[in-house]
């Protein structure tokens, strides 16, 4: 879960992170009142992806007018594919200077890696490519947490000794995030000192692991709900299943992941785009079968469904007559096409066809057919 | 011949009174696994399927020698199993998986294979470490189908059927796509040596790298298949070794070409971020390496002959 900067914002300051004053606002008016409690703000659109300043999503205002016409451009605007629910009034910093801190997974070391640099304000891959130096390393033993002297030997490594006090104590609170949140990235960018020698959070990005979400029950109730995310995702969360939302026209239900990734790039092998991915796990069970197909089908784009199920120990004509009153029950009239092995494959196939639905011999014969039969009706 | 597992393997289950313990202890028992016993907190002293059923994994190894484990446990217990087996399948639900790992390494397992789905990055990352301390321990997962040498022995879920015995050896990240392509190279006449899943999840035990050496090293290991997906660069280390010089015929597939950036395609570990981790990008690392690589997996047979 990726949430929004205000958001993180607020979850830094529940670690004792100083953040600059501000607030939320849902409406221009919300927006006016916040500009006339905290003097000149920026409203920030409030969306989970980056460049938003780029593509329009910050302005500043100087009066509650000014704020209240900023946040009616913002709000409802479309970024990077998110609509921007609300807008984030915040204080300006009087800045001295600009950090970067933050920490990741590093797959490959299969470590947790926390990073610093005097070369804030920058995107860090942008740095770490130009710079590498300029960025100081640290991974610390995951069961106890950075000691004292490797955050300080960080700092000086970095180049910002003179700041190694608040620094050092500023960054033990952001790894909090790790055995506290489940935090798997947390990035403060840039970390601003202040003309007054403050250290505050100036950006913040925070994403919890969604494999912990169980432990975190309060961040999705409190968080969770602000987004308004892809109407067919929501639902088939709902469900319980494993599905993406992609801007194609043909539905995709595959069992496995790696198969199922494997089934969309057939497709557009084939020269045809999928709508959706969605993992239906082994066992392809009837049930769960109809109530992902129930929900490929509320998407109106599109316009036929390719369903490839590889059974191993899963018998075929059970998952075909699963999926012919899948069908019949949801009263399905798009093509359809099955492409289905394991047990009694044979079997399976032929209860498929006799029902009007086309068997592939194979999964790439199953994707070409599928692109024919809705690109005829297209 | 083989890797990781051979007939001489003494297979405990952590986990296995459990639903999806019992049916998998069963599967693997019925193709000759040697499956000595299984844990299950509190009902040690009971016997389930003809085996003991201990307390905890240092009974189990006291008492039966085990040296590979299977875990059935589930994510937040699953950790710890891992830590206490040394060739154990682990089959524990999520929230003790963790646990299980290291319990399993903690008792002197030295296989352990974990197949729970869902455990948490940072417990895992936490696992990673503490198996530092026991370089004997190997883990496979989690998130994994687990591992199988056709006609010998498997711990996990990998369908036996669907295998043969042979000389090629075949590692993955996916479930289903490494049935696809094993049940395509025994219908070819291909057998395998061993397939192993190593699993979708973006910090886990065994890499490509760690399993391509040691199917180097089996004599009866002449072929190799590398099923990698988006997410990672994994495959893109396991290019680097084999451009290194390898004496196996190997084909590399990717799966995921078309997946957009910054999603998560089911499998945890299955994102690409910013550029990194496109199928791209590894299939270039392949090809530069002079592996060859196939577009579809229906291609993987013929490059392979």
């Amino acid at each position: 879960m990726k949430l929004l900067e205000y958001q993180a914002k607020e979850v830094l300051a529940s670690l004792g992170i100083a953040i600059p004053p501000g607030k939320v606002a849902r409406t221009p008016d919300d927006a006016a009142a916040a500009c006339a409690e905290l003097g000149p703000v920026a409203v920030k659109a409030q969306v989970p992806v980056g460049g938003r300043g780029k593509a329009g999503g910050i302005k500043l205002a100087r009066t509650p007018d000014e704020a209240r016409a900023a946040a009616a451009q913002i709000i409802g605007m479309d970024i990077k594919g998110f609509k921007v629910p609300l807008v984030y009034c915040e204080s300006a910093l009087e800045i001295e200077r600009e950090i970067y801190l933050g920490f990741t997974v590093d797959r490959d070391a299969r470590a947790n890696i926390l990073m610093l640099s005097a070369k804030g304000g920058m995107e860090i891959e942008q740095v770490a490519e130009e710079s590498p130096e300029s960025i100081a390393r640290l991974y610390p033993n995951p069961w106890r947490g950075p000691l004292d002297f490797e955050l300080n030997q960080l700092v000086f490594e970095a180049g910002l000794g003179e700041f190694s006090r608040p620094l050092t104590s500023l960054i033990k609170k952001l790894y909090r995030a790790i055995p506290e949140l489940d935090a798997v990235t947390a990035e403060i960018n840039p970390l601003v000192v202040t003309k007054s020698g403050e250290v505050i959070a100036g950006d913040a990005k925070l994403e919890v692991d969604e494999n912990s979400a169980w432990r975190h029950k309060d961040l999705e109730q409190r968080y969770g709900g602000v987004l308004e995310g892809d109407p067919y995702e929501v639902e088939a969360k709902k469900r319980g299943l494993t599905y993406v939302a992609l801007d194609g026209e043909i539905g995709i239900i595959g069992n496995g992941a790696g198969l199922c990734m494997s089934t969309l790039d057939l497709v557009q092998r084939a020269g045809g785009k999928a709508a959706n991915f969605c993992d239906i796990g082994g066992g392809a069970k009837a049930e769960v079968v109809q109530s992902a197909l129930a929900v490929i089908l509320m998407n109106p784009r599109v316009r036929g469904v390719l369903m490839n199920v590889f059974g191993g120990i899963t018998r075929g004509d059970e998952v075909a007559k699963g999926l012919v009153a899948a069908r019949d029950n949801l009263k399905m009239q798009l093509p359809l096409v099955v492409r289905l092995s394991g047990t009694r494959e044979a079997e399976g196939r032929k209860i498929l066809k006799e029902n009007g639905i086309e068997p592939g011999a194979n999964a790439w014969e199953a994707a070409q057919k599928i692109v024919e039969l809705t690109r005829v009706r297209a | 011949m083989s890797i990781l597992l051979d007939a001489s393997s003494r297979v405990i289950v952590q986990g296995i009174t459990g639903r999806e313990g019992t049916f998998h202890t069963e599967q693997m028992m019925a193709m000759g696994t040697k499956v000595v016993g299984g844990t299950s907190p509190g009902k040690g002293g009971t016997t389930h399927l003809g085996v003991p059923v201990f307390n905890t994994v240092a009974d189990a190894v006291k008492a039966t020698g085990a040296n590979a484990s299977g875990i059935f446990v589930p994510p937040p217990f699953a950790a710890d199993a891992i830590m206490e087996a040394a060739a154990s399948g682990i089959f524990v639900p999520p929230p003790f998986a963790a646990d299980a790992i290291m319990e399993a390494a903690a008792s002197g397992i030295g296989l352990i294979v974990c197949i729970t789905e869902g455990i948490p990055i940072q417990e895992m990352i936490n696992v990673k470490d503490f198996l530092r301390g026991y370089p004997a321990a190997r883990l496979i997962g989690a998130n994994c189908p687990g591992l199988i040498t056709p006609g010998v022995a498997k711990i996990g879920i990998i369908p036996q059927n669907i295998t043969s015995a042979g000389h090629v050896g075949l590692v993955s990240r996916s479930g289903t796509l490494t049935y696809e392509v094993a049940s395509a190279l025994s219908a070819s006449g291909m057998g395998q040596s061993t397939i192993v899943g190593i699993g979708g999840d973006p910090v886990l035990g065994l890499t490509f790298r760690d399993v391509i050496e040691l199917f180097e090293q089996d004599p009866a290991t002449t072929h190799l298949v590398v099923i990698g997906e988006i997410g990672g660069t994994d495959e893109e280390h396991a290019a680097e070794l084999l451009g290194r010089g390898s004496r196996l015929k190997t084909v590399a597939f990717i799966s995921g070409r078309t997946a957009p950036e910054g999603k998560r395609m089911g499998h945890a570990g299955a994102i690409i971020s910013g550029n990194r981790g496109t199928a791209k990008s590894k299939e270039e690392a392949f090809r530069k390496a002079g592996v060859a690589v196939a577009e579809t997996t229906d291609e993987i047979v013929g490059l392979l002959r």
